[in-house]
């Protein structure tokens, strides 16, 4: 400690968190970049990108590297600044929601106890939400500022739709909340550890299923893929709101999508199955090894779900305007309120 | 091409040439502008069976902003040539063109005052791939020698 109340090497050590999530994330994005050509291409019977390195792996490289030297068009009486702002303003708030979510138990190294995440919020929870709905701002500015007819109505309809959902998504975790009785999401993480029913890894998939549901759905809505990626729809809208988007401008919007979709799977994990559990197992007992086994459970259930985000985009076709509406006022938000006075009425009848 | 051919003389690119042009050849994403019977053809290019996407060309922008690669298959006449050349001059450099079959390429069978006699009177052309329609393989050959010639570029030569 200095005079400062501070130790310099905590700033080291925070500094060194951060490079490395925001280094892996950016790793996960190329892979993902590669993964979603090539799970699309084997759930279509075909090969996908294979003549980049091994499996086609450098697919994102390559891309990377395209977009890059690519000439960037401004159109004419767009809003140059709010146009060169917009894609930043969906891919930096989207690396920055990573910094609350815990993804592995406590290090313990040289005497130093490290909790592998970035920061521990206290409202853990709200910064994520905040963070995750400030990304809708990127597209409506996105859709406005390109000047043009169908990034316009893209980015009318990415704002209609995010908001409504972003209500059934804020909602449907509140279950979580009262069960918890805390906002952090490593104490969230913490009190999943352990049995339910004595064989039954105690997640909250388990204890809450219908929040489970109504975070999914909303889920997908909110990250804008497939069964509702209205704001982008090819057949109406050309590219929605980043058709006049070039270059790396449009890179930017398509690496701030798949971050978003790491975020959700990682919050997914976090808030629904148990974080860095590993299910009967005490990773604190475990030491070093211990913490290795947490860090694995939380990237394969990460894994999983961002594999799944890609499978249902293959599968599952585009819903109509009208009938994502409905679903989020109508079905999912109720959903979502009966959830809590169901919880409610749970906890009172538990206690 | 790009923007490293603004580099000026006094910046030597060989090897930056090959990493850049490494990038563009295998991520050729096309905008396809189907007019008639080889845009079904076209779709059987990037069907099972043939997969395009071998080459990491199978990501369809139809946005032209986004693409690097028009594919011009089928006839196009006097009316539609405007558009054509719209979309040409919206997407940004570096840009490819592939005029698949023989009415892209010269008219065809429509030997008419209406249909464009080949729309490299109108659009550069950078691969031209014969048949009525083309067999998905003529289609592919011709991306793989928009490749080689993505290869070949040198960003001296555009200075």
């Amino acid at each position: 400690m200095n005079e400062l109340g501070f130790a310099w090497i905590d700033i080291g050590i925070l500094l060194l968190k951060i490079l490395v999530v925001i280094v892996v994330n950016l790793v996960i994005l190329m892979i993902m970049e590669w993964a979603e050509r090539r799970v699309s291409a084997f759930i279509q019977d075909r090969l996908g990108p294979n003549r980049v390195g091994p499996a086609g792996l450098f697919q994102a490289v390559a891309d990377g590297i395209k977009f890059f030297f690519k000439e960037e068009v401004v159109p004419t009486g767009a809003d140059k600044w709010l146009y060169t702002f917009a894609p930043l303003l969906v891919l930096v708030p989207a690396l920055m929601t990573f910094a609350a979510i815990p993804f592995g138990t406590t290090l313990e190294l040289f005497g130093r106890a490290e909790p592998l995440q970035i920061v521990d919020l206290n409202i853990g929870f709200l910064y994520i939400f905040a963070l995750v709905s400030l990304g809708v701002y990127g597209v409506v500015l996105g859709g406005w500022a390109s000047n043009s007819k169908y990034p316009f109505l893209g980015g009318l309809r990415a704002s209609a739709q995010m908001i409504s959902y972003e209500l059934a998504l804020g909602m449907s975790v509140i279950g979580i909340v009262m069960i918890t009785g805390s906002l952090r999401l490593s104490t969230i993480v913490e009190y999943q550890n352990g049995l339910l029913l004595g064989f039954l890894p105690r997640w909250n998939v388990f204890l809450q299923p219908l929040a489970f549901i109504t975070f999914l759905v909303a889920a997908f809505a909110e990250t804008n893929r497939l069964p509702f990626d209205l704001a982008e729809a090819e057949p109406e809208l050309v590219g929605g709101y980043h058709t006049e988007y070039s270059s790396m401008k449009f890179a930017m919007f398509f690496m701030g999508e798949y971050i978003a979709l790491i975020t959700t799977s990682a919050l997914l994990t976090t808030l629904f199955f148990g974080g860095w559990d590993f299910p009967w197992v005490d990773e604190k007992a475990l030491g070093i090894w211990g913490v290795l086994l947490s860090i694995a459970a939380f990237a394969l259930k990460t894994g999983f779900f961002l594999f799944f985000f890609l499978w249902v985009r293959w599968t599952i076709p585009r819903f109509r305007f009208d009938q994502l509406m409905r679903i989020g006022w109508k079905v999912l938000i109720p959903l979502a309120l009966l959830n809590i006075v169901l919880t409610g009425a749970g906890l009172l009848f538990v206690h | 091409m790009g923007i490293e051919s603004k580099l000026g003389d006094g910046i030597i690119t060989t090897t930056l040439d090959a990493v850049i042009n490494w990038g563009r050849k295998n991520s050729l994403w096309p905008m396809p502008f189907g007019t008639a019977c080889c845009a079904i053809e076209f779709m059987c290019v990037l069907g099972p069976k043939y997969d395009m996407g071998r080459f990491g060309a199978e990501a369809m922008r139809f946005s032209p902003r986004q693409s690097d690669l028009l594919i011009v298959s089928g006839r196009v006449n006097i009316k539609m040539m405007h558009i054509l050349q719209q979309i040409y001059r919206q997407m940004p450099d570096p840009k490819w063109v592939i005029s698949m079959g023989a009415c892209a390429s010269s008219g065809g069978v429509f030997d008419t005052y209406s249909t464009i006699q080949g729309i490299d009177n109108f659009i550069p052309v950078d691969a031209y791939v014969p048949g009525c329609p083309p067999r998905p393989e003529t289609v592919i050959d011709a991306v793989m020698k928009i490749q080689q010639k993505i290869q070949q570029e040198r960003s001296r030569e555009y200075r």
